[in-house]
């Protein structure tokens, strides 16, 4: 199925009869997506999909345009060419419905340092228009889950990076979205830290279904039977389950794969899983 | 024959989810507001030297006929203190201007940009957030004023409102277009510069406009284009319960204006935001 098929009007509650192309609506689409700074091409033609309940992996060296392209997914940046849609709702035309089944984790962090935890969590759940009995409810539970609990007073900045990024996963998660992007989410962590954080989003796949998007370019951050899009210098090269792209790639593992894609060496840090 | 079970996806957003969102910004712009007390004490020290130091020398050298509002001769104290409590608007509004540019360099201001409400409601929920911060800046200014025997009638305290209301709106506008254009922190220096001094002297505010005539008619059409002199002339009547009918049109139609400049450099598909990524982001 190409990305465009996976775009509809209207997804309201119904029993579908199964036609494919309702049953197989995208989490996420990108068709044809083409993005410039200027004379500078940072994206060229990208088009993949996200399968609903899935981790799919975005490996690209910096620079690549995975940034770029979070951007436009959530609508930071207008869309130049191409389209991108969330579970069928195209994100220019509708970005309401759109961005709210969206939960993200951007690069940077992007907390606020002095407020508290909680008060981080209830202004996320204000800007989704939850309100404040039910945001408070909902914080205890998402910091129970990331085991902040007994930080739910203290300031952002007394956390270690570790904790905020955790807490940044949390408050993604508040509004209860289906699709959940990560852009490069463990740098700068530890080897434990990164270990926790991974296990925690695979374990959201698992239990409760959601389709996450995790951007890296580390290459021992991705499983074995995860979905893989491999960008370089703003082209999708590759796309599939690992071991496809490998085996297509002419590969022996992941780092070998990536290096005949893309005639570049490793990234530093990146060991095959 | 299977079925597929969509979840249900509203469309559009209810009056309570707008009002939650509008609350939960003011709210966090009041926390902001209050730990940073030395923002509060700045912002009111400044008006006050001007009150206490500058108008007490300048009251011997400048005199001021009976003008409208005035009824009787008044102090140059009485004279400056509308300029000066619409000058507490204007840098609170790039005050506000100057933290929308910190909150997307460290990145907040992602987490209001990607909030799935209209980003026009987004922004006037910011918009509203610093006027109603001015506005209680403006009332401890003017508790204050009262005690150097600035008293205007007591109903001008309330009539006074709504032209604070709409003269910080207006202000606020301005400081989140700005905003919108200044890349980095560092240039927000040029803001002091080029907006906040040129806006303040070339107004009516230290000096009534038929002064400024007769020493420069240049200066004098600068001042009478200035939105920042009817923004003045809005406050300086309201607080006497009176009606300035042009400046009340100048300064709504500033407010709108700069509004939607605003609103539109902050449209993704349009805006002067973030033409290239953040440091560090490919």
């Amino acid at each position: 199925m190409t990305a465009t098929d996976a775009f509809s009007d209207d997804q309201n509650t119904r029993d579908i009869p199964s036609r494919p192309e309702a049953a197989e609506i995208r989490a996420l689409s990108i068709d044809g997506v083409s993005h410039s700074y200027g004379t500078r091409r940072a994206l060229i033609d990208v088009g993949f999909s996200v399968a609903p309940a899935s981790f799919t992996a975005l490996l690209g060296l910096n620079g690549a345009g995975k940034s770029t392209l979070f951007s436009l997914i959530t609508r930071l940046f207008g869309i130049q060419h191409g389209r991108i849609g969330i579970f069928g709702h195209d994100v220019a035309r509708s970005p309401g419905e759109a961005l709210r089944l969206l939960g993200v984790v951007f690069q940077p962090r992007t907390l606020d340092l002095d407020l508290s935890v909680t008060q981080n969590l209830l202004y996320h759940a204000a800007l989704h228009g939850i309100g404040r009995r039910d945001a408070r409810g909902r914080s205890q539970e998402v910091l129970a889950r990331i085991g902040l609990s007994d930080r739910a007073s203290s300031k952002v900045r007394d956390l270690s990076g570790g904790q905020m990024r955790r807490l940044e996963i949390a408050r993604a998660l508040l509004h209860r979205p289906r699709l959940l992007l990560l852009d490069e989410a463990t740098v700068g962590l530890d080897v434990k830290a990164r270990a926790d954080i991974l296990g925690h989003v695979r374990q959201l796949v698992a239990e409760q279904g959601i389709s996450v998007l995790w951007a890296t370019h580390l290459f021992d951050e991705i499983g074995t039977n995860d979905d893989l899009v491999v960008l370089h210098q703003g082209r999708v090269l590759a796309q599939g389950k690992v071991a496809r792209v490998i085996a297509d790639a002419g590969g022996s593992d992941i780092n070998t794969a990536f290096m005949r894609l893309t005639g570049s060496a490793a990234p530093d840090g990146g060991q095959t899983s | 024959m299977t079925s597929v079970t969509l979840e249900p996806v509203r469309r559009g957003f209810s009056l309570a989810e707008y009002l939650t969102c509008l609350s939960g910004i003011v709210w966090r712009e009041a926390l902001r507001f209050l730990h940073q007390r030395e923002r509060f004490i700045s912002a009111l020290v400044r008006p006050l030297v001007w009150l206490f130091i500058f108008a007490a020398g300048f009251r011997q050298v400048l005199g001021l006929s009976i003008i409208p509002p005035y009824e009787t001769y008044i102090l140059y104290e009485v004279y400056i203190a509308p300029g000066l409590m619409a000058m507490i608007q204007l840098f609170n509004g790039m005050q506000s201007s100057l933290s929308m540019v910190y909150d997307r360099e460290m990145g907040n201001m992602r987490t209001l940009l990607v909030s799935p409400l209209p980003r026009w409601f987004l922004l006037s929920c910011k918009l509203l957030a610093g006027t109603a911060v001015s506005l209680l800046q403006v009332y401890a200014f003017l508790l204050i004023a009262w005690f150097w025997d600035i008293a205007p009638p007591p109903t001008g305290y309330l009539t006074v409102l709504p032209a604070l209301v709409l003269s910080g709106l207006m202000l606020g506008a301005l400081g989140m277009l700005i905003s919108s254009g200044i890349k980095q922190l560092e240039n927000f220096a040029g803001v002091m510069n080029f907006v906040i001094f040129p806006m303040f002297f070339a107004s009516s505010a230290l000096y009534p406009l038929w002064r400024i005539l007769e020493s420069s008619p240049v200066l004098y059409y600068v001042c009478l284009f200035n939105p920042f002199t009817h923004a003045v002339e809005l406050i300086r009547f309201a607080l006497y319960g009176q009606m300035n009918w042009i400046a009340f049109a100048v300064v709504a139609g500033c407010t709108i204006a700069f509004m939607i400049g605003a609103i539109l450099a902050y449209d993704p598909s349009r805006g002067l935001i973030r033409r290239g990524p953040a440091g560090g982001e490919t």
